[in-house]
């Protein structure tokens, strides 16, 4: 890799690191705007216009507040927690392709931190190591509703990475790549998966909510029962990072899911709009414009699907433990199987059948 | 610069018997853990707290403890005159303040053998301040019971309707919630002037609100799944712990004091005491109950109604009326014990009076608290649940803290 | 696209691990200097609804949870498996259909086994 590139790549993970910092932090004001509209209330309104500084003054209150360690908890796992949690949310965004490339220089950069041949299997270990941060941080604060959260979250997430393995699986078969960016590029002109697969979508996006922990699946940190959940003992910006860890994994799995099934930074009328672009501008700035519409519709369908998160929480209450587990158990594993089986039937019978009608 | 180091007072020996506990490590078995739910906990209704037994995630045993809002409400009324004991009335069910005083000032005009003398405008307006008031406080079990089940957002709706009836009840008397409006034969004002088209307005906007609020919350099918067959509570229980209203009419007796005792004008009135049907799951769980409640608040509309149809036409407003033509000048009723009943929003809400004819105070007066007797079945109930299930029965209750303790 | 990756290729993780782990350890380091400190025997002791705390919270807890655990390493091993196959799958064609679906009525009886033992039965 050269330096100029590196330097770039650099550049990109830094400017793509800031945007999840700062869209986690819009989420905070989102959601709380969203939860205003659909209560009929205002939302927050004091913090300058509209109250757009409201997530400035929570963080700068964060900072401020009494960083609180119980007397009882282990000390340096009572840190980890929140550290963790937040290091495997912001760890994510590494694989993710946010646009197509940059033309610099005679070089070609992707918008993308990695472009691995493993994406999508980065994505998944990283995410599972998630649940670290949660068990870590619910055990050492020794706390019976902080224990009994973590243990929720713990066997939560693990029941619903199964599903969301083989919900990916059928995708796998379709695309024949673990790379998220081939997996885009093969939905290239209107082509997205969701018109393939609205089964695996649907059970993958079941499966990010709890993954998340967003209601109807947010048992783990449920406050009418267990207090706060695994954060119960957490204050000042240790509870801040867990907040912050799940609205970055908010967007992380948004922009997955856009990604896989949403045609990523693919939008209809691109080629045209590429072509239009090129002969304006030339080769490169052309490019370079194009690429940056591209990465924009791509972020615009990761925030719908962020603003449909919160939709759903404002909406739905939430499902007991023994639902959710045999939900996640005896409903959503076979659905993912028979999506599989249906998904090689398809590619196997149905593919040839219609291309032969086609031609 | 370091902040300084407050050393608070600790001593245990304060502490060793101000919390009692049932189960103590002795008696407990080894997978068993004690979890203490409240008194600072989000989803107990007030100042609760339950001492859970739990096994994992499930319930071996719930012991309630009590006293954190104790008030001596009972002691109190014993150094004070019968009209002065209604604002504390007020403070024991303070979501539903002006059932209370119904309750209250009904039993001491009885004693006084006045209730007859009452002008039936005066009786109007008391049901229909009451029935506002049920409304008020069916929203506010309903909203929180949507909130322990995890539903935010129609516990801010509900918040949002119940604005206007706190509204129009701070018109009518000045307080939003602890009105002392319902005097002893009388009331402090008559209605001030509009309030009648406001009230029938806001039934106008609250009916399509409620069938809304149905969808949203009572028939969505994760609530279903969440309180159907959940905290059964059988018929034989329920009267043996002596619940009333709506936990008692969830198991499926049709059995409302303003029927069975037919105070008040509510003979005058045509409307129907909802009961539960186990609809969707086991007659008698929580569904039933929220059910009931959601069925209730539509017969209050309709008792509104009739209401407002009575004090429009039949006894309308005049010039020279004094809501407070009978109010005893001096209140001391002969020397009797005398029991007095009425339907609050949670059940029989009864005042037992014992006076000696010589004084203006009453020797003794001890409420029977609704709440207080629907709370003691939880141990019952909850046993074998889910700790989520708890949750979900303390909802299903409906107490009010302030009305337990007293 | 490339097919060959050099280590070199993903030294751009090794940065954003760099600035994750940057941001997060000045953070806590910002934020327990800059906030209060103000400690008591009262306030030090872990929450439970305040209730004085009897004993350690961490008792032994239900069965069950292992038991998911194990399961999930199970089954999450399994899926493992079909990722390759996925990957590989329109190469394969109709035999490797065949043996995956083979693979799955497997561990499809295997499933069936653990529910009909109410390993999955949460309310006991």
């Amino acid at each position: 890799m050269e330096l100029t590139e590196f330097v770039i790549k650099s550049l990109v993970i830094l400017v793509i690191f800031g945007l999840t910092l700062l869209i986690a932090m819009y989420s905070t004001y989102g959601e709380r705007k969203v939860a205003g509209f659909i209560q009929d209330r205002l939302g927050p309104n004091r913090a300058g216009p509209f109250g757009i500084l409201q997530p400035l003054a929570d963080a700068g209150k964060m900072f401020f507040k009494e960083d609180f360690i119980p007397a009882q908890a282990n000390k340096w796992l009572f840190i980890a927690g929140p550290c963790l949690a937040m290091l495997t949310a912001l760890m994510t965004s590494a694989v993710i392709p946010f646009g197509d490339s940059i033309r610099y220089d005679g070089l070609e950069v992707a918008v993308q931190a990695v472009e691995a041949n493993i994406g999508i299997l980065y994505v998944f270990g990283i995410v599972s190591l998630g649940v670290y941060g949660v068990m870590v941080g619910g055990w050492a604060s020794n706390n019976k509703f902080s224990l009994l959260g973590a243990i929720r979250a713990a066997s939560q997430n693990i029941s619903y990475e199964i599903s969301m393995g083989l919900s990916i699986v059928a995708i796998l078969m379709m695309t024949g790549s673990l790379s998220i960016r081939e997996i885009i590029e093969q939905q290239h002109g209107g082509n997205w998966n969701i018109w393939y697969q609205p089964l695996g979508f649907i059970i993958f996006i079941t499966c990010a909510f709890a993954e998340c922990n967003r209601t109807p699946f947010d048992l783990p940190e449920c406050e009418t029962e267990l207090v706060g959940g695994y954060h119960t003992e957490y204050s000042s910006m240790k509870l801040g990072f867990y907040l912050f860890a799940e609205y970055i994994n908010m967007f992380i799995s948004s922009a997955v899911i856009s990604a896989l099934y949403f045609g990523g930074y693919n939008y209809p009328g691109m080629d045209w709009v590429y072509a239009q672009l090129t002969s304006a501008f030339g080769d490169v700035a052309g490019h370079n414009v194009a690429t940056l519409i591209g990465t924009a519709a791509f972020f615009a369908k990761a925030l719908f699907f962020v603003f449909f998160y919160m939709w759903v929480r404002w909406t739905l209450p939430r499902f007991r433990y023994d639902q959710l587990m045999n939900l996640g158990w005896k409903n959503l594993i076979p659905l993912a199987i028979l999506n599989i089986v249906i998904t090689g039937t398809g590619v196997l019978f149905l593919k040839p059948i219609i291309t032969a009608l086609l031609n | 610069m370091s902040s300084p180091t407050i050393q608070y007072e600790y001593r245990p020996e304060h502490f060793a018997n101000s919390e009692p506990n049932k189960y103590t490590a002795a008696t407990l078995r080894r997978e068993e853990m004690v979890l203490n739910v409240g008194p600072q906990h989000p989803s107990t209704h007030g100042v609760l707290r339950l001492e859970v037994v739990t096994d994992g995630e499930v319930i071996v045993d719930v012991v309630p403890h009590l006293g954190y809002l104790h008030r001596c409400f009972e002691k109190h009324a014993e150094s004070l005159p019968f009209n002065q004991i209604i604002p504390y009335v007020d403070r024991m069910d303070y979501v539903a303040a002006m059932n209370s005083e119904h309750a209250y000032v009904m039993g001491v005009e009885r004693m006084l053998g006045i209730e007859n003398d009452i002008p039936k405008r005066v009786e109007y307006i008391r049901v229909l301040v009451a029935e506002l008031n049920r409304l008020a406080s069916h929203f506010i079990a309903i909203g929180t019971y949507a909130l322990d089940i995890g539903a935010y957002s129609p516990f801010l709706w509900l918040i949002r309707d119940r604005e206007h009836i706190l509204r129009m009840l701070e018109w009518t008397c000045g307080a939003r919630m602890l009105y002392n409006y319902i005097w002893i034969g009388g009331l402090f004002y008559d209605l001030p002037v509009g309030f009648e088209e406001r009230c029938s307005e806001f039934i106008k906007y609250l009916k399509p609100k409620l069938t809304e609020l149905q969808q949203l919350v009572i028939e969505n099918k994760i609530f279903v799944q969440r309180t159907a067959h959940v905290g059964v509570l059988p018929l034989p229980t329920a009267i043996n712990y002596g619940c009333t209203g709506p936990v008692l009419r969830g198991s499926g007796l049709r059995y409302d004091l303003r029927r069975v005792d037919g105070y008040s004008v509510y003979p005058e009135l045509d409307f129907e005491v909802p009961i539960g049907k186990g609809e969707v799951g086991t007659l008698g769980d929580c569904w039933d109950r929220n059910w009931v409640r959601v069925a209730e608040c539509r017969e209050s509309l309709k008792i509104m109604e009739q209401c407002l149809e009575q004090l429009t036409q039949n006894y309308p407003r005049t010039r020279d009326f004094n809501p407070q033509a009978v109010v005893p000048k001096k209140i001391r009723p002969k020397a009797m014990d005398f029991y007095a009943r009425a339907e609050s929003t949670k059940g029989e809400l009864g005042f037992f009076f014992r006076t000696d004819g010589r004084s203006d105070v009453p020797v003794r007066c001890k409420a029977r608290a609704c709440s207080f007797h629907n709370l003691s079945v939880i141990g019952d109930i909850s046993r074998g649940a889910l700790l989520a299930d708890l949750i979900a029965i303390i909802g299903s209750i409906d107490i009010v803290m302030g009305e337990v303790d007293r | 696209m490339n097919t060959t990756y050099l280590p070199s290729d993903f030294l751009p993780i090794v940065v954003q691990f760099g600035l994750a782990a940057g941001f997060i350890v000045l953070t806590m380091i910002v934020t327990h200097r800059i906030g209060p400190s103000r400690k008591s025997k009262m306030k030090d002791d872990p929450f439970e609804c305040g209730i004085e705390v009897k004993g350690d919270a961490r008792t032994p807890i239900s069965v069950k949870y292992f038991l998911v655990a194990i399961l999930f390493v199970l089954f999450d091993v399994e899926v493992i498996f079909m990722y390759p196959w996925a990957v590989n799958f329109q190469n394969l064609g109709m035999l490797g259909f065949i043996e995956m679906l083979v693979f799955m009525a497997l561990l499809l009886s295997g499933f069936y086994y653990i529910i009909r033992k109410g390993v999955l039965e949460w309310e006991q």
